[in-house]
């Protein structure tokens, strides 16, 4: 018995392979994951954004006066497209769209070779949306182009969390534009529903508490797994959705993704009696919250329409914040030189 | 047939019992004589005509033996052929290959067993078919075992595809004792793994990939053990194929407790790489059964030190280098690995853990040999089959995958540090690969 465990705690301090370090983004222009921005990059974009929202378009438009960036779409888009494509053509670039209906990739022609003959075609950076997790990171290998990522399968959809991130300073802490470790402390922010198959969930958690805030995730155990709270730093994870809102200075609410559900069966009147936001919900246990939603919403199951359209939403503005942040990411993507990979 | 000295070499043969320098001659595919240096007369003795190989400050060793390899052929010559496939073999220091079924059409009929073990196929080492357990393994019908084993299949299985159902795996396990061949399994509960390309966990959560439960594999290896417990027969012998789990290893060490025959191997990237290596989407880190936690990988290398391990076998599972540049979920699943087999249990088990050297060959050589009857392989006692690794075991050495003698280079191992370096690879009396000078 004490030999047993004597070779067990020698063995435990046996050396193991070193596991390698990230090699990305190779291109600093890119923007990959909130993970690759440092707080003097975030602080940089958001000081950005205000100056290229409110430079005279005649002159803004001369930043990246016919630069040429593709915006490649494997996944239908309203929001995030049409706003990549405004933020780039305010600052003078040229886009061209591809989208997987309406082009060889249809044929079967693979994301590299997509990417090589959109290279090859002149792009200089390219905006991707794929339904594939990690897709742009494919794309940055192949292309070493400066690569956006508009939202890639289940991980991350970094500008979202951006302009949700310029959403909440502009009611929490208006005026800020520099950010440090602790901008948003005393801040918790629930996000609700279908943490799961998030992308805009993984990008918030990921990204706000590297701020000073608490992120609370809500929802049921199939679209909300434990190990989610083990995902980052100041990330718990709260059954309840009242008790979660009863803490929440900003509660966002995320869409059920039908699409990627992958065969698992919801009691949707079960999952609205639990966890939608209507507004007896708000004014009891969170009157003063933002009310924030990454869009599209379906008025009636996350949200009532009442909560979705009320004083405390701040939805459409979202939306806004959007092209002042891709402005700014944009203008970085063919700009930005000398910075280093993350280690 | 050409005779072979191999003169002055550290011979470690551990079913054997030999430690020690030794000359040993190989004739006419066999081992013929094995003496202390100088001993063996090369003048107009047996040794006559011989040509010597000077294996001074080299270890000799029983070529090694890897059970699980997919050579992919017939059906997928594109990613590796016999020829290929076995050439990298002998580059490792294999001499003996057990090829899996999953074949297109899969290796399910005595035709396409002999069609493999043909000469046409140019075979550098000994390969041994592994034949599908079910028609197509649809895990439906049986097949002809005793017609398998006549044709020269060593086990069955279905791998990528594991039986499910609790009859057809009794089935199985009941007639394949009744010819005397063992059952491997690949063992995952694929209803819980539905669309998952790497382990679940809090990584493939961070990633958005869909995770395979540990409980996939441990759950089936449960089952499998309580069938071969309701069987009663001791002639039943379950195998459980690249063990990945700590739940896994535990059920298989209870079931030895409990004497049954239930014997498992570990791959070496199961004891050396977690899911961290998968990093940023690296499909070259994509394999089923995944990368698992640290705290598996731990388990893995305790169950090797503990003798719980049967056998280190590698899953050689190549794939053209177009294959894997894809997104990381429609990545196909598996890494190279015969070519970086030994290197990496000489600098890690041996080097850097202290298993003794003749354990570790032991792994890959002697004990795969006898959980599949392999009848005169893994040992060099006299008229064993001439299958001999002679290996520079002080050679350190880095990996590139570019010079792979494999038609793949979808390895996690590029650039690694290699420890033992193969010098020759014999293969039943003939020099079937000999390290550049």
């Amino acid at each position: 018995m004490n030999a047993s465990t004597a070779t067990a705690t020698t063995r435990r301090q046996l050396q193991r392979p070193q596991t390698p370090a990230s090699s990305f983004p190779y291109n600093p222009g890119s923007l990959l994951s909130v993970v690759d921005l440092d707080l003097a990059t975030i602080s940089h974009l958001l000081a950005r954004a205000t100056t290229l929202e409110n430079q005279d378009p005649l002159t803004r438009d001369r930043i990246l006066f016919k630069r040429r960036i593709a915006l490649l779409f494997y996944e239908s888009s309203t929001r995030t497209r049409t706003s990549f494509e405004l933020a780039a053509k305010s600052l003078g670039a040229d886009t061209t769209l591809v989208s997987s209906l309406s082009s060889s990739i249809e044929k079967g022609e693979t994301l590299k070779d997509t990417g090589l003959t959109l290279r090859a075609l002149g792009a200089e950076a390219i905006i991707i949306r794929h339904n594939s997790s990690g897709a742009p990171w494919l794309l940055e290998q192949e292309t070493r182009l400066p690569i956006l990522n508009a939202g890639d399968g289940m991980h991350e959809h970094p500008t979202q969390a951006l302009l949700d991130l310029r959403t909440i300073l502009a009611h929490l802490r208006p005026g800020v534009e520099t950010v440090s470790a602790d901008t948003l402390s005393g801040v918790t922010v629930t996000i609700v529903g279908d943490i799961l198959h998030s992308r805009v969930a993984r990008s918030n958690m990921l990204l706000l508490p590297r701020l000073g805030a608490r992120v609370i995730l809500c929802g049921p155990p199939p679209l909300l797994p434990d190990s989610a709270a083990n995902a980052g730093p100041g990330i718990t994870v709260e059954r309840d959705f009242e008790a979660a809102l009863h803490q929440s200075q900003v509660v966002m609410m995320l869409r059920i993704q039908a699409e990627r559900l992958a065969g698992l069966q919801l009691d949707l009147t079960q999952y609205r009696d639990a966890y939608q936001l209507t507004g007896q919900r708000l004014s009891t246990h969170a009157p003063t919250a933002l009310v924030m939603h990454p869009g599209p919403i379906i008025r009636g199951l996350e949200i009532t329409a009442g909560v979705a359209d009320g004083p405390q939403s701040a939805i459409l503005e979202q939306v806004r914040h959007g092209v002042a942040i891709r402005m700014a990411v944009v203008e970085r993507a063919l700009t930005a030189t000398g910075m280093q990979a993350r280690a | 047939m050409s005779t072979l000295l191999i003169h002055n070499g550290h011979l470690i043969d551990p079913a054997a019992g030999v430690d020690s320098t030794k000359d040993i001659l190989l004739k006419d595919g066999r081992v013929a004589e094995i003496a202390a240096p100088g001993k063996i007369k090369t003048g107009n003795g047996a040794g006559s005509n011989a040509e010597i190989l000077d294996a001074t400050g080299l270890t000799v060793a029983p070529g090694l033996i890897d059970i699980h390899v997919h050579l992919r052929e017939p059906g997928q010559a594109h990613k590796e052929t016999i020829a290929t496939g076995t050439a990298a073999a002998a580059a490792g220091g294999f001499t003996a290959v057990a090829a899996m079924p999953n074949t297109n059409p899969v290796n399910d009929s005595p035709e396409i067993t002999r069609w493999m073990l043909s000469p046409d196929r140019g075979a550098s080492v000994r390969v041994y078919p592994i034949g599908a357990a079910t028609r197509g393994s649809k895990g439906e019908q049986i097949n002809d075992f005793a017609a398998l084993k006549a044709a020269g299949a060593v086990a069955v299985t279905d791998d990528g595809h594991p039986i499910l159902k609790d009859s057809i795996m009794r089935e199985t396990l009941a007639a394949a004792a009744r010819v005397g061949l063992s059952v491997i399994q690949h063992a995952e509960d694929t209803r819980m793994s539905q669309g998952a390309s790497m382990n679940a966990g809090p990584i493939a959560f961070k990633l958005g990939l869909r995770g395979m439960p540990p409980e996939a594999e441990s759950g089936l290896v449960e089952r499998d053990i309580r069938l071969v417990t309701e069987l009663k027969d001791s002639r039943v012998h379950l195998h459980v194929a690249h063990t990945s789990t700590a739940a896994a290893i535990a059920a298989v060490r209870q079931a030895r407790r409990n004497g049954l025959r239930v014997t498992c191997e570990v791959a070496p990237h199961h004891f050396l790489l977690t899911e961290e290596h998968v990093g940023q989407y690296n499909t070259n880190a994509k394999m089923n059964p995944p990368l698992r936690s640290a705290a598996d990988r731990d388990a893995m290398i305790e169950a090797i030190l503990d003798g719980i391990v049967d056998a280190i076998a590698t899953d050689h599972a190549p794939h053209a280098t177009h294959e894997k540049e894809v997104e990381f979920e429609h990545a196909p699943n598996g890494i190279t690995g015969l070519e970086t087999a030994l290197g990496l249990c000489l600098h890690w088990l041996h080097k850097e853990w202290k298993l003794p050297l003749g354990r570790v060959l032991s792994l890959l050589s002697a004990q795969p040999a006898a959980l599949l009857s392999l009848k005169g392989r893994g040992t060099l006692a006299v008229g064993s089959f001439a299958d001999v690794v002679v290996f520079d075991p002080k050679a350190e050495w880095t990996y590139h995958a570019k010079e792979t003698r494999s038609k793949a280079h979808n390895t996690p191992f590029d650039g690694w540090t290699m420890q033992g370096k193969v010098r020759w690879t014999i293969s039943e009396g003939r020099i079937a690969y000999a390290a550049p000078q």
